[in-house]
C-alpha cells in the first residue's frame, strides 16, 4: 500500500479546483460553446478531392450566398470539412454545391458525408441533450443517496459538476465542437467519475466503522491510499483504450475520445481531491454512518 | 466464495458458450446461414441516408376549411337562418347570424350531421365555433378535427413515401412514423440520395386544365414550358387521382421521351367528354402549379390512354411516371434532418474502428499481464470471454452497430478489467492480514462485491439514460456500453472467480503472488 499524504494537499487542491471551476463557468458564459450543426442547425459536408486547397473551395462557395462558410482540412490530405448555416432548400442546394465544386475545381469531388439539421430539430436535440445530462446527474444523486448517507451524495454531485463544467470549460477554451457524440462522452464521464468516487467512498465508509478515533481527514487519506493502486490501474487501462480510439479511430471519433480522455483525468483527480475532502465540511464521522447503518444493503 | 458446485460450473460455462457461439454467427457466409442472426451495421458504417421528413398540414387545413363553405351556407339557407359578412380567412370562417341558438342546435347535432361530423374516437366534433360578439361567430376546426386531418395526412404520406421508395428499388428501407408530424426514412447502401430526396420533395399533384381566357371559374397566369404566358382556367377537368398507371416511353416519331398514362373508368369518361367538347383548344398539364406542357387537343381522347410530353430527358420521364403512379402527397414534405454517409467513408470507419479496437485490446492485455502475471492471465481470459459475450448478446438482439458503438466496445474493454482489479487489489490487502490464502481470496471476493456492483451500476445508469435520449449512432454507443457492463459483471464474478478458485485451490497453502 502507498502512503502518500494526500490530506496535506487538500486545501491547495480545493482552491485550484474552485479557480478552475469559475474560470470554466466564465468561459462558458462569455466565450460560449462551439455548437456543431447538431445543436445549431446547418449543413456539414465532408469532401474528398485529389488535389485542391481549402481556399479554392472557399472561393467557389463564396459566390453561392451560403452565409458564413467554414472550410477546414479534415484528416488526410485532400479531405475537407465544409460547414455553413444555410437557409435555402436542402433538396436542391446540395446537388448545386456538388455541381459548382466539380465544375470549378480541378479535381474529382466526392461527398463522403452530408449532414443537414433544420433549426427545429437542432433545438430539440439540444433540449434532449440537456435533459439527458440533468437526468443522469439526478439519477446518480438518487443512487448515492439510497446507498450512502446524504453527505456522500452531495459530495459526489459536487465532484460531478466539477468534472462536467471543467470538461466543457476546456472545450470552450479550445473552441472544440460540441455535438451529439460529446453529449455521449459527457454522460460516460459522469458514469466513470461516479464509479471512481464510489470506490473511494465505499472504503471511507468501511474505515469510518473500523477506526473510530481517526478524524475524517485521516480516514480519507487512508482510504485514498488503500484504493490508489486500483484507481491508477483502471485509469491506465481506460486511457489505453481511449488513446487507441483517439489516435487510430478516425476523425469522427476524435472529439469524442478527447472529451473522454479529459473526463477520465479530471474524474480521477476529483474523486481524490474533490469528493473526499468535501466530507470534512459536512463533519462526517463514524457517527454519521452509525445512524444510518440499517440502510446499508448487505 | 471459492466453492463452486458442479451444477454451478456447468451453468456458468454453458451460458458462456451458448452466448459466445452467437458471436461466431457474424462470420458465416451470407449464402449458407444456418441461423439468420447477425449484428446490423448502422448507416454510418455501411453507408446510406437517414432522412427525417415533416409534413406541413397548414395548407391542407386551409383547403379543408374552404370546402366547408358551401355545406355551411346550405345548412343556413335550408333552415332559414339569415347570415351576412361571410368571410373566408386562413384557417377559419367568420359570419354574422340572426339566430345563433338555432345554429348551435344544428351545428352540434350528432345525428346525420354532414356539415360538422362527430368523431367517435375522440368524442368531439370536427368543427367548433366561438362567439366574437352578440351576432358574429368564427368557425374553425376543433383540436381533434385538426388532429384527424393531421393524422390522415401523415398516414397517407407514409404510404406514398413507401410506394415511391419501393419503386426506386433500394434494399431494406425503413419507413416509420416519428411523433405527430414526422416520418423517419432510413435507406442503407443508397448510391444517389439526391434522387430520392427530389422524388420525396415533390407533392406531384397533377391537374388537367384548359388554356382559356374565360373568367367564369377564374384563371391563373402560368408560364408554359416554352416560356409563353398562358391563362389557365381554375376549373380542373381531371386530376392525378384518376390515373391507374403511368410509364415512361419513347415516342416513335422523334425519339422523344414521354410519359404514357392509363385512366380509370371515371377518368376516361371525364377526359373523353372534356376533349370532345374542346377540340382545337389547348389543354394544360399542370404539376405542382407548374405547366409541364400545354398541347393542342387534336381529336377527342376516349380510350382512357394518353401521353404527356414536355422536353423530358429519359430520367425525368421515368421519375415523373414514378411520381404519378405512386400518387400525390397530401402536403409538401420538408427534410428537417438529413445524415448521409458515402459507402467509402463507411468502410474507412469500420477499418479504423476495428484497428483501434484490436490495438486497445492488446495494450490492455499486455498491461494486465505485466501488472498481475498469472492473475493477469485470468483477467485477460475473462476479458476475451467478455468481448465474445458482448458480441454474442449484440447478435442475439440483432442490435445495430455504429461507429460510436465500436467506441463503446473499446471503452468496455478498458473499463471491464476494473472489476477484476478491484477484486485483486482487495485480495492483496486481505493476504496481508489473513494467514490462510483461501480465506484471503474468499473474503477478498465477498468484500469487493458491493464496491464492484456500486461502481458498475453508476455507469449502467448513464448508459440507460443515453439510450433513452440518444439518437442514431449515439444510441449504438449506449447499447454496447450497457450490455458491456452486464457481461463484465458476469465474466468477472463467475468466470474469473471460478478460474481463480481453480488456481488457489490447487496451490493449497504454498506461496501465491498476485
Amino acid at each position: 500500500m502507498t502512503n502518500f499524504n494526500f490530506s496535506s494537499k487538500f486545501k491547495h487542491a480545493n482552491i485550484f479546483s474552485v479557480i478552475l471551476f469559475f474560470i470554466s463557468i466564465i468561459l462558458i458564459a462569455f466565450k460560449g460553446l462551439n455548437y456543431g450543426i447538431d445543436f445549431k442547425g446547418g449543413t456539414l459536408i465532408e469532401l474528398r478531392s485529389n488535389n485542391t486547397e481549402a481556399s479554392s473551395i472557399r472561393d467557389v462557395l463564396k459566390n453561392m450566398d451560403l452565409g458564413d462558410v467554414n472550410v477546414k482540412k479534415f484528416g488526410k490530405e485532400g479531405d475537407f470539412l465544409i460547414k455553413f448555416e444555410e437557409k435555402g432548400d436542402n433538396n436542391k442546394l446540395i446537388p448545386e454545391i456538388k455541381k459548382n465544386l466539380s465544375d470549378n475545381l480541378n479535381s474529382d469531388v466526392n461527398f463522403r458525408r452530408v449532414e443537414n439539421v433544420g433549426p427545429k430539430v437542432s433545438a430539440e436535440l439540444l433540449q434532449s441533450g440537456i435533459i439527458a445530462i440533468s437526468l443522469s446527474l439526478a439519477a446518480m444523486l438518487f443512487y448515492i443517496w439510497v446507498r450512502f448517507e446524504w453527505q456522500f451524495s452531495i459530495g459526489s454531485i459536487i465532484a460531478l459538476f466539477h468534472d462536467v463544467i471543467i470538461t466543457l470549460g476546456i472545450f470552450s477554451l479550445l473552441s472544440l465542437e460540441i455535438n451529439l457524440s460529446i453529449i455521449a462522452a459527457v454522460l460516460t464521464i459522469v458514469g466513470y467519475s461516479m464509479n471512481d468516487t464510489v470506490v473511494i467512498y465505499d472504503r471511507i465508509r468501511e474505515n469510518l466503522g473500523k477506526f473510530h478515533k481517526l478524524d475524517i481527514r485521516d480516514i480519507a487519506n487512508l482510504s485514498i491510499n488503500e484504493t490508489l493502486a486500483r484507481t491508477i490501474i483502471t485509469s491506465v487501462t481506460t486511457l489505453l483504450a481511449l488513446f487507441s480510439i483517439f489516435i487510430l479511430g478516425g476523425e469522427i471519433l476524435r472529439g469524442f475520445s478527447f472529451a473522454m480522455i479529459l473526463g477520465v483525468l479530471i474524474g480521477t483527480y476529483s474523486s481524490i481531491f474533490v469528493a473526499s475532502p468535501i466530507l470534512k465540511y459536512f463533519k462526517v464521522s463514524y457517527k454519521t454512518i452509525e445512524k444510518e447503518e440499517e440502510k446499508i444493503v448487505p | 466464495m471459492l466453492n463452486f458446485s458442479k451444477i454451478n460450473v456447468l451453468i456458468i460455462y454453458s451460458l458462456f458458450i451458448f452466448i459466445a457461439i452467437f458471436a461466431v454467427l457474424n462470420f458465416q457466409n451470407d449464402d449458407e446461414q444456418y441461423i439468420k442472426k447477425k449484428i446490423n451495421l448502422g448507416l454510418d458504417l455501411q453507408g446510406g441516408s437517414y432522412l427525417l421528413l415533416e409534413i406541413n398540414s397548414d395548407s391542407l387545413v386551409q383547403e379543408k376549411i374552404q370546402s366547408k363553405v358551401i355545406p355551411i351556407k346550405k345548412l343556413l339557407r335550408d333552415n332559414g337562418i339569415n347570415f351576412s359578412n361571410f368571410k373566408i380567412n386562413d384557417n377559419n370562417l367568420s359570419l354574422s347570424l340572426d339566430n345563433i341558438e338555432k345554429f348551435d342546435l344544428l351545428f352540434n347535432s350528432r345525428k346525420d350531421n354532414l356539415v360538422n361530423p362527430y368523431i367517435d374516437n375522440y368524442r368531439s366534433f370536427e368543427l367548433e365555433y366561438k362567439k366574437i360578439n352578440s351576432d358574429q361567430i368564427e368557425i374553425s376546426f376543433s383540436k381533434f378535427g385538426l388532429l384527424t386531418i393531421n393524422n390522415s395526412a401523415l398516414k397517407q404520406s407514409i404510404e406514398i413515401v413507401r410506394r415511391r421508395i419501393d419503386d426506386v428499388g433500394t434494399k431494406e428501407p425503413t419507413i416509420l412514423q416519428r411523433g405527430e408530424k414526422r416520418i423517419l426514412v432510413e435507406l442503407p447502401g443508397l448510391k444517389d440520395p439526391e434522387r430520392i430526396k427530389s422524388l420525396l420533395g415533390k407533392t406531384a399533384q397533377l391537374n388537367f386544365r384548359l388554356v382559356s381566357d374565360n373568367k367564369e371559374f377564374g384563371t391563373d397566369e402560368l408560364i408554359s414550358e416554352n416560356g409563353e404566358k398562358l391563362n389557365i382556367s381554375k376549373r380542373i377537368i381531371m386530376s392525378g387521382e384518376n390515373l391507374i398507371d403511368a410509364q415512361p416511353s419513347i415516342q416513335n416519331q422523334n425519339n422523344e421521351p414521354t410519359v404514357s398514362f392509363t385512366l380509370d373508368r371515371l377518368g376516361a369518361q371525364k377526359f373523353g367528354r372534356a376533349t370532345s367538347d374542346n377540340v382545337g383548344k389547348r389543354l394544360a398539364i399542370v404539376l405542382d402549379g407548374e405547366i409541364v406542357s400545354a398541347p393542342n387537343i387534336n381529336e377527342p381522347i376516349t380510350s382512357g390512354n394518353g401521353m404527356i410530353s414536355g422536353n423530358f430527358t429519359f430520367q425525368e420521364a421515368t421519375d415523373l411516371a414514378l411520381l404519378l403512379r405512386s400518387g400525390a402527397l397530401p402536403t409538401p414534405l420538408i427534410v428537417v434532418e438529413e445524415r448521409t454517409v458515402g459507402p467509402d467513408l463507411g468502410e474507412d470507419s469500420i477499418k479504423s474502428g476495428i484497428t483501434s479496437l484490436i490495438v486497445g485490446f492488446i495494450l490492455v492485455i499486455l498491461f494486465m499481464l505485466y501488472k498481475y502475471k498469472l492473475f493477469g492471465l485470468i483477467a485477460n481470459t475473462a476479458l476475451i470471454a467478455n468481448l465474445l459475450m458482448l458480441i454474442g448478446v449484440l447478435t442475439i438482439l440483432e442490435a445495430t452497430l455504429t461507429l460510436p458503438g465500436i467506441a463503446g466496445i473499446i471503452l468496455t474493454v478498458g473499463m471491464a478489467v476494473d472489476a477484476n482489479v478491484l477484486i485483486f487489489e482487495r485480495i492483496k490487502e486481505e493476504l496481508k492480514t489473513e494467514k490462510s490464502i483461501i480465506h484471503a481470496f474468499d473474503s477478498g471476493y465477498s468484500r469487493a462485491k458491493i464496491t464492484v456492483l456500486d461502481a458498475n451500476i453508476t455507469t449502467l445508469i448513464a448508459a440507460i439514460i443515453l439510450f433513452a435520449f440518444g439518437s442514431g449512432p449515439v444510441k449504438g454507443f449506449a447499447i454496447t456500453l450497457g450490455i458491456g457492463i452486464i457481461t463484465t459483471l458476469f465474466t468477472a464474478y463467475f468466470l474469473a472467480r471460478h478460474l481463480t478458485s481453480l488456481v488457489v485451490l490447487n496451490t493449497k497453502n504454498k506461496e501465491i503472488n498476485i
